[in-house]
C-alpha cells in the first residue's frame, strides 16, 4: 500500500532534517537520481521535451484508475534525483492529490533555488507541467 | 603599413599592486566568494558608484536639450564620456563612437541599417561558428527581409577558426564579415587583424564582436583597421544596459538610422523628417546618461591600471588555471585549446553533465557559468551541451584558482 501524498512529503522533510550538512543533501539527491528509470521512447519524443535552458528533462504520463502515473527522464544526475523526487510525491495520485499540495515543502527541505522559475533547468517547467496535466483530468 | 598588433607593445610601466585593485570591488574584496563568471558580467569598482553619484548629486539632468545650466553641464559631461570612449577604442573622431544598450543592440542597429543600406537579395553575410547568438540572429533577421544568405566560417577541433576556408567563403556576393574577436565559450582569440585585412583584399567590411575583447585587451580599431566594431560596458566594470557601436564615419554616416525619436532627428515635418548626423543619427531618445559618464570613469580607472597590464595578468590567470587543470585533473577535457586565448577557460568533466558541476561547485562558493553559453551552433559542433565556463578578471587571484581547484576535485568525488 502507497503512503499518502502528505505522508511522502512528511517523510522527505523528516529525511532531509537529517541531514548537517549540503554534502549529504547532495548525496541523497543524486543516488535518487542514480537510480531514476524510465522508458526509452522518452528520450525519442520532443514534443515530450520540457523546455529549460540547462539540463532537458522529458515528463510523459498514463492515466490508470484515476491515478496519474508519471515517468521522466533527465540528462544531468542532480536534475535526474529532483526529478525522481517530485515523482515519488507526484506520480501515482490522483489528479485532486496532486491539485490540493502546495509546494512549499520544497522551500523546507533547502533545494527550491533549483526549482524557481530563474533557475533555467526545466525542474519549474516539469512542476508546472505535472500541475497542468493533473487540472486537466480534474475539469476534464 | 600599420601596425598589426598593437597588444604586442612592451611593457614599461611600474608593477601593479593586485590586491589594492581587488579592494576596489566591494562585492568581492574580503569575501569568500570566487568569482569566476566574468565573461557574464564583471564585478564593479567604487569609482562606478562614485561616479554616479556625483552626477546624480552635482549635474543631472537631461541632455541635449535644455539651454539651463545643469543640462548644459549633463551635455559636456555625457560628450566627454564619448570622448574616453573614443580615447579608449583610438577611435580617429568621437562622433565615430555611439551609445547603445550594449553589444546585442550595437549588432541590431548595425544589422538593421546595413542591410537598409547594402543588401540585395542573393547576398551574403559571413559569420564564423563560434559567433555569439548575438552576433547570428541579428544577421539572421536582416537576411531573411532581404533574401540574403549566412555564410559560416568553420570552428577547428581546437576552438580556432578554419582560415584556410577563408578564400572559398569570400567573393563579390559577400558585404559584410561580422566576427568575434574573443570566444566567450573557448576564450580563442581570433587573429582579427590578419581577418580584416583578408576582407579588405576582397573589398569585404568587417564588424567585429569585441564584447569578450575590450574587457581584456587594448583596443585600437585604426591599427586593426576594422570598420565596425561592438562591445559592452558591463563586461568591462562599466554599468549594465549600455555599449558601443563604433563605425568608421564614412561607412557609418550615410546608414538609415535603426531607430526613430528625439534627439536623433535634424527637422521632422509630417511630409518628410530629415536625420542627424553621427553620432546623434544613432542615439533616438533620451540615452543612458549615468551609465554612460559612469562608463567614462571606469575607462579612466582601466586605463590607470593599463590594459597592456590587465591583459597580461589575465593572460596568466587563465594559463596558469588551464595548465593546473591539464596536469591534474586527467578527466577533464578542456573545449578549446587554440594556441591563443584570454581569460576564458571552458571544460567538460568526463561523463557528467556540466549543470552538476556548477551546482556542486555553487554549493562551494564558486560562481562558474554552465551551460551553451549563448553559443548552441558552437556546442553543437562539439557534440556537446554545453561547457563549465571559468572566466577569470584581473582582480581574481591565483590563491581563488588553487581553491577552485580543491572545490573541483571535491565537486567530481561527489559525483563519482
Amino acid at each position: 500500500m502507497n503512503s499518502s501524498i502528505d505522508e511522502t512529503v512528511e517523510q522527505l522533510e523528516a529525511d532531509f532534517a537529517m541531514f548537517d550538512s549540503w554534502e549529504e543533501k547532495y548525496e541523497y539527491v543524486m543516488d535518487l537520481g542514480r537510480n531514476l528509470n524510465w522508458p526509452d521512447h522518452l528520450e525519442q519524443r520532443e514534443d515530450l521535451l520540457i523546455q529549460g535552458c540547462q539540463s532537458k528533462v522529458w515528463l510523459d504520463h498514463e492515466m490508470q484508475e484515476n491515478k496519474i502515473i508519471f515517468y521522466a527522464a533527465s540528462e544531468a544526475l542532480i536534475v535526474k534525483g529532483l526529478v525522481a523526487m517530485l515523482l515519488n510525491i507526484y506520480s501515482n495520485r490522483s489528479p485532486e492529490e496532486i491539485l490540493r499540495l502546495q509546494p512549499d515543502f520544497l522551500d523546507r527541505i533547502g533545494l527550491s533555488q533549483h526549482l524557481s522559475p530563474t533557475r533555467s533547468n526545466g525542474l519549474h517547467s516539469m512542476l508546472a507541467t505535472i500541475k497542468r496535466i493533473a487540472l486537466a483530468y480534474y475539469t476534464g | 603599413m600599420s601596425q598589426l598588433n598593437p597588444i604586442a607593445a612592451p611593457f614599461t610601466t611600474a608593477p601593479v599592486d593586485w590586491n589594492a585593485i581587488r579592494a576596489d570591488f566591494p562585492l568581492i574584496a574580503g569575501h569568500d566568494l570566487i568569482y569566476f563568471d566574468n565573461a557574464a558580467s564583471s564585478q564593479k569598482p567604487k569609482v562606478l558608484l562614485e561616479a554616479m553619484e556625483n552626477m546624480v548629486t552635482t549635474s543631472y539632468a537631461n541632455v541635449h536639450r535644455g539651454v539651463h545650466r545643469l543640462s548644459q553641464q549633463a551635455t559636456d559631461q555625457y560628450e566627454a564620456a564619448r570622448k574616453t570612449v573614443a580615447k579608449f577604442i583610438n577611435a580617429a573622431d568621437e562622433a565615430e563612437v555611439v551609445f547603445t544598450g550594449g553589444t546585442t543592440d550595437s549588432i541590431n542597429t548595425l544589422a538593421f541599417s546595413f542591410g537598409e543600406a547594402h543588401i540585395q537579395p542573393g547576398d551574403e553575410i559571413l559569420l564564423s561558428g563560434m559567433e555569439h547568438h548575438a552576433n547570428i540572429v541579428p544577421w539572421q533577421l536582416m537576411a531573411e527581409r532581404k533574401g540574403a544568405h549566412i555564410k559560416v566560417i568553420p570552428v577547428l577541433e581546437n576552438g580556432s577558426l578554419d582560415l584556410e576556408a577563408l578564400d572559398a567563403l569570400m567573393g563579390p556576393k559577400t558585404k559584410l564579415l561580422s566576427l568575434v574577436w574573443v570566444s566567450n565559450s573557448l576564450g580563442t582569440v581570433n587573429p582579427i587583424p590578419y581577418l580584416i585585412q583578408k576582407a579588405h583584399a576582397y573589398g569585404i567590411p568587417v564588424m567585429v564582436d569585441a564584447a569578450q575583447a575590450a574587457p581584456h585587451m587594448p583596443i585600437d580599431v585604426q591599427a586593426i583597421d576594422c570598420d565596425f566594431l561592438a562591445f559592452s560596458a558591463h563586461k568591462m566594470c562599466g554599468p549594465t544596459g549600455l555599449g558601443v557601436l563604433y563605425g568608421k564615419r564614412h561607412l557609418f554616416e550615410p546608414l538609415p538610422p535603426y531607430r526613430g525619436g528625439g534627439d536623433m532627428i535634424d527637422r521632422v515635418r509630417f511630409e518628410k523628417t530629415t536625420f542627424q548626423g553621427l553620432p546623434f543619427r544613432f542615439e533616438a531618445g533620451t540615452p543612458h546618461i549615468l551609465g554612460a559618464v559612469a562608463f567614462a570613469s571606469v575607462l579612466s580607472y582601466l586605463s590607470n591600471i593599463g590594459m597592456q597590464q590587465i591583459e597580461a595578468r589575465e593572460r596568466q590567470l587563465s594559463n596558469s588555471f588551464r595548465q593546473q587543470l591539464q596536469l591534474n585533473f586527467p578527466e577533464v577535457n578542456a573545449i578549446g585549446t587554440a594556441a591563443d586565448s584570454v581569460s576564458v577557460v571552458s571544460f567538460l568533466v568526463q561523463g557528467r553533465h556540466p549543470m552538476d558541476v556548477g551546482v556542486l561547485l555553487d554549493n562551494q562558493n564558486i560562481a562558474v557559468r554552465t551551460g551553451h553559453h549563448c553559443c548552441q551552433p558552437l556546442m553543437e559542433r562539439f557534440g556537446i551541451p554545453g561547457t563549465v565556463r571559468a572566466s577569470l578578471a584581473f582582480y581574481n587571484t591565483e590563491e581563488e584558482i588553487e581553491r577552485f581547484f580543491v572545490a573541483l576535485r571535491k565537486t567530481i568525488q561527489l559525483l563519482r
